[in-house]
């Protein structure tokens, strides 16, 4: 037993001495790339705006001598990549890596705005918004496979909602288009639950199916029917409710206080998700059975039924982020017009190791990434636009290799569970 | 359990697998057809749902079974869509019994369609004999180069292949849009993505061409044929195969057997990418002749259902890829001759699907249909 603790241990200190060797690698290259390439601009200004002329309390405007700035962060990146190398495992990695990146970022915006201005809360907000389906997906996939229910299905549901926000709210209001895609993106948790749970069917195959059945219903009725009455496929947009004093402090009001009721709502669920998940019973319940479903069991708890309950939920969520698309964008719907979101959503669960903040905190690095690259197109700098679009997904993978390789999903996941 | 008879019950149950017996007879024969015929019902309970006559509804399946199977253009239309559905069904199903969950086919399928194009037009004068193999050689290295990646990060740090393959194919989308504005790729003249055209010498040559001009079949059928041969060989007959099947079922036991899990990831990786880059080569020198902004279509997500749908087996992928693309084909006449969407089929083909992937849903709702007591799928 002694001897199998220490090879454990010596198992995850090389574990985590590679981690840190790959993070110092890469915050090293990130300082190359700062010093050779963004700091190579002439002397100048990049401007930040931070308040519109019309904010209550104005900002002045955010002026970064370029080259300064980016010599400065390339020596910055230089050093937290030499000591995390010399001190290895004990370096915090995530927290040096994280650093490291914003201020590559950073770095690069700077170059990219030097001689030029940009709105920086423009952008923060735009970030907020995008975010939003990512995070509320990403909340559904925590909320099932905390209950071990792998949600592959995350697409589907998010589509789902945004196809019945469309045609619900055009009939009944905006109101009602919410409160009917929440309720049909319950339903499609509650069809993949009893998939997975009373039927046993693999759960991956059960997620493709649901998105597949999803995109060819509502495709096949945009097609077939708004296509011809247009009033079905008109539903009002939610407006922008300012939150008084708050929705006045600069940068931060116009990121989280100017915004429409589904950022609220977003925000709102994970923190709730968070208290049920981690500080009530019922959510050490549903733990209990996503790590040890058999010994849940053994203690009494009905593992099917918090399954079916987990997984309902998740896709109320979804159902909610989908609405999103259409009662809190465009207004319409359009085919497959979550165009791959649910999976992003997945990819940002993991990133966010099964924690519902982590889940928010990745989305809001996807919704970053959209957002600059959207902005990124009127500063017209020399890199294409698709390799800007291309960023997020790079670092995706960068991190998730370097650094979520060793995450722990909850361990039952994917599997199902019979009883005795 | 011990090592020992952790690898002996691993074996039983590999070589039961390779051998359906004859009481899955329900399992293989009954569930489809029940799933099929299931399907086609309830899509016409969408159709009436959306206010489509039943005199459209009894056209539209007259025009989908027509449009599949009812004529030699319908069969070589029928062929045509299976044969990259099939291809990069086998790669995914080689990733499925290792235990491996390649979302990336539609990626690859981009990349290998690519790098064919490029071959198939820049080298000029070369005799078919060598430009054409060249040409398929390329969409396969850079599928399975592609792929690779994934399976080379998750061989090496851990991280999950779902992930990565995702954001490959995302990934895969804008490089494609990239390269095809690049100036020795763009079509001369076009300002949209659009490649220029693959030249005769690198073109699949169709085969029915002397019974009519419009029949699409080309010589990609047979290559599709050989891939499925070389796959059931590779899977049931080699010893990597086996090591890929074992390290499917228990990656422990696997380990414990002296195989090389990390090498077995990366290969299994690049085979599956090598058949989807092959797909990929097969739409653009078969069907498209060109390569243009997701030109891959939705094949490589198609071929996921494909692949769980044969049930990872290479026979198997090949009647779901021929059944996939009969209902493609019969779309689209049903949505000419009667004017129901073609979107309709992606119902009907989720819902058979489902019916396949959950034989308890299916006793359920036909009980009459199976024996008394019979044991329930495994799945």
């Amino acid at each position: 037993m002694a001897i199998e603790t220490v090879q454990a241990n010596r198992k995850l200190d090389t574990q985590a001495g590679r981690q840190s060797r790959i993070a110092a690698v890469l915050l090293v290259g990130l300082s190359a790339l700062t010093a050779m390439v963004f700091a190579q601009v002439g002397d100048g200004d990049a401007v930040f705006r931070l308040s519109r002329a019309s904010d209550a309390i104005v900002l002045p405007d955010l002026a970064v001598p370029a080259m300064e700035f980016n010599y400065i962060a390339a020596g910055v990146l230089a050093f937290l990549g030499v000591r995390l190398w010399i001190r290895g495992g004990s370096g915090r990695i995530s927290l040096s890596l994280g650093f490291g990146l914003l201020l590559a970022v950073a770095a690069f915006l700077v170059w990219a705005t030097v001689g030029k201005a940009f709105s920086l809360t423009g952008m923060l907000q735009a970030t907020v918004v995008r975010a939003v389906p990512i995070a509320l997906g990403a909340l559904a996939g925590v909320l099932s496979e905390r209950v071990a229910v792998t949600n592959i299905a995350i697409e589907g549901m998010l589509l789902a909602g945004a196809f019945t926000g469309a045609l619900a709210g055009s009939l009944l209001g905006g109101w009602g288009g919410i409160a009917a895609a929440v309720l049909v993106g319950g339903l499609f948790g509650l069809l993949l639950a009893a998939l997975v749970v009373t039927y046993r069917v693999d759960q991956i195959i059960a997620g493709v199916v649901i998105n597949l059945f999803v995109l060819g219903v509502t495709s096949y009725v945009s097609s077939q029917v708004f296509q011809e009455y247009r009033f079905l496929n008109n539903a009002p947009v939610f407006r922008v409710i300012s939150i008084p004093l708050l929705s006045d402090i600069p940068v931060i009001g116009p990121v989280l206080f100017q915004q429409n009721i589904f950022v609220y709502g977003a925000l709102i669920m994970v923190a709730v998700a968070t208290y049920y998940l981690f500080y009530t019973r019922s959510g050490l319940r549903a733990r209990a059975v996503g790590e040890h479903p058999r010994a849940a069991d053994t203690l009494g708890i009905d593992v099917y039924r918090i399954r079916y309950i987990n997984v309902t939920i998740a896709g109320m969520v979804a159902g909610f982020g989908g609405a999103w698309l259409t009662l809190g964008l465009v207004g319409r719907f359009d085919e497959n017009m979550t165009g791959g979101r649910g999976f992003i959503a997945l990819a940002a669960m993991i990133f966010g190791r099964w924690h519902p903040v982590g889940a928010l905190m990745a989305a809001l690095i996807f919704g970053f990434a959209d957002s600059l690259q959207q902005k990124l197109a009127l500063l017209q700098t020399p890199i294409p636009a698709e390799f800007l679009a291309m960023a997020p997904y790079l670092a995706t993978i960068v991190v998730v290799a370097g650094l979520i390789g060793v995450a722990r999903a909850p361990a039952a996941d994917g599997k199902p569970y019979i009883k005795e | 359990m011990s090592e020992q008879g952790e690898t002996a019950t691993l074996t039983a149950r590999l070589l039961e697998r390779a051998a359906p017996k004859r009481a899955d007879f329900e399992d293989l024969v009954i569930v489809p057809v029940f799933a099929v015929v299931v399907a086609l019902i309830l899509g016409g309970v969408a159709m009436l749902a959306t206010n489509v006559d039943l005199e459209t509804i009894g056209r539209s399946y007259v025009a989908l079974a027509y449009g599949s199977i009812g004529s030699i253009n319908a069969l070589s239309e029928t062929i045509t869509a299976a044969t990259p559905l099939i291809l990069a069904g086998l790669g995914v199903a080689l990733g499925f019994r290792a235990g491996l969950f390649n979302i990336g086919a539609e990626g690859q399928i981009l990349m290998g369609g690519m790098a064919a194009v490029v071959v198939g037009f820049s080298f000029t004068g070369l005799p078919m004999l060598v430009h054409l193999p060249l040409a398929l050689l390329a969409g396969i290295v850079a599928g399975a180069l592609y792929a690779a990646i994934a399976g080379w990060i998750r061989a090496a740090t851990g991280a999950h292949e779902v992930i990565l393959t995702i954001m490959l194919n995302m990934i895969s989308y804008r490089l494609v849009d990239y390269m095809l504005r690049m100036p020795a790729i763009q079509r001369p003249g076009r300002s949209d993505p659009i490649s220029s055209s693959v030249l005769p010498t690198a073109e699949l040559p169709r085969l029915l061409e002397w019974l009519g001009p419009n029949l699409r079949l080309h010589s990609g059928v047979f290559l599709m044929l050989a891939a499925v041969l070389f796959v059931y060989w590779l899977l049931f007959r080699s010893t990597i195969g086996f090591e890929f099947r074992a390290s499917g079922e228990s990656p422990e036991a696997a380990r414990f057997a002296g195989m090389r899990s990390g090498l077995i990831i990366v290969l299994v990786m690049a085979l599956g990418g090598a058949f989807a880059g092959l797909a990929g080569a097969n739409q653009v020198l078969g069907v498209l002749g060109r390569a243009s902004s997701g030109f891959s279509a939705g094949i490589g997500f198609d071929a996921l259902a494909v692949a769980l749908l044969g049930r990872s087996h290479p026979f198997g992928v090949v009647i779901a890829g021929l059944l996939f693309g009969a209902l493609e084909a019969g779309g689209r006449q049903m949505q000419v001759d009667a004017g129901v969407s073609i979107d309709l089929i992606g119902i009907i083909q989720s819902l058979i699907i489902l019916f396949i992937a959950a034989p308890l849903v299916v006793r359920a709702l036909f009980p009459w249909g199976f024996r008394k007591g019979a044991p329930a799928s495994k799945e």
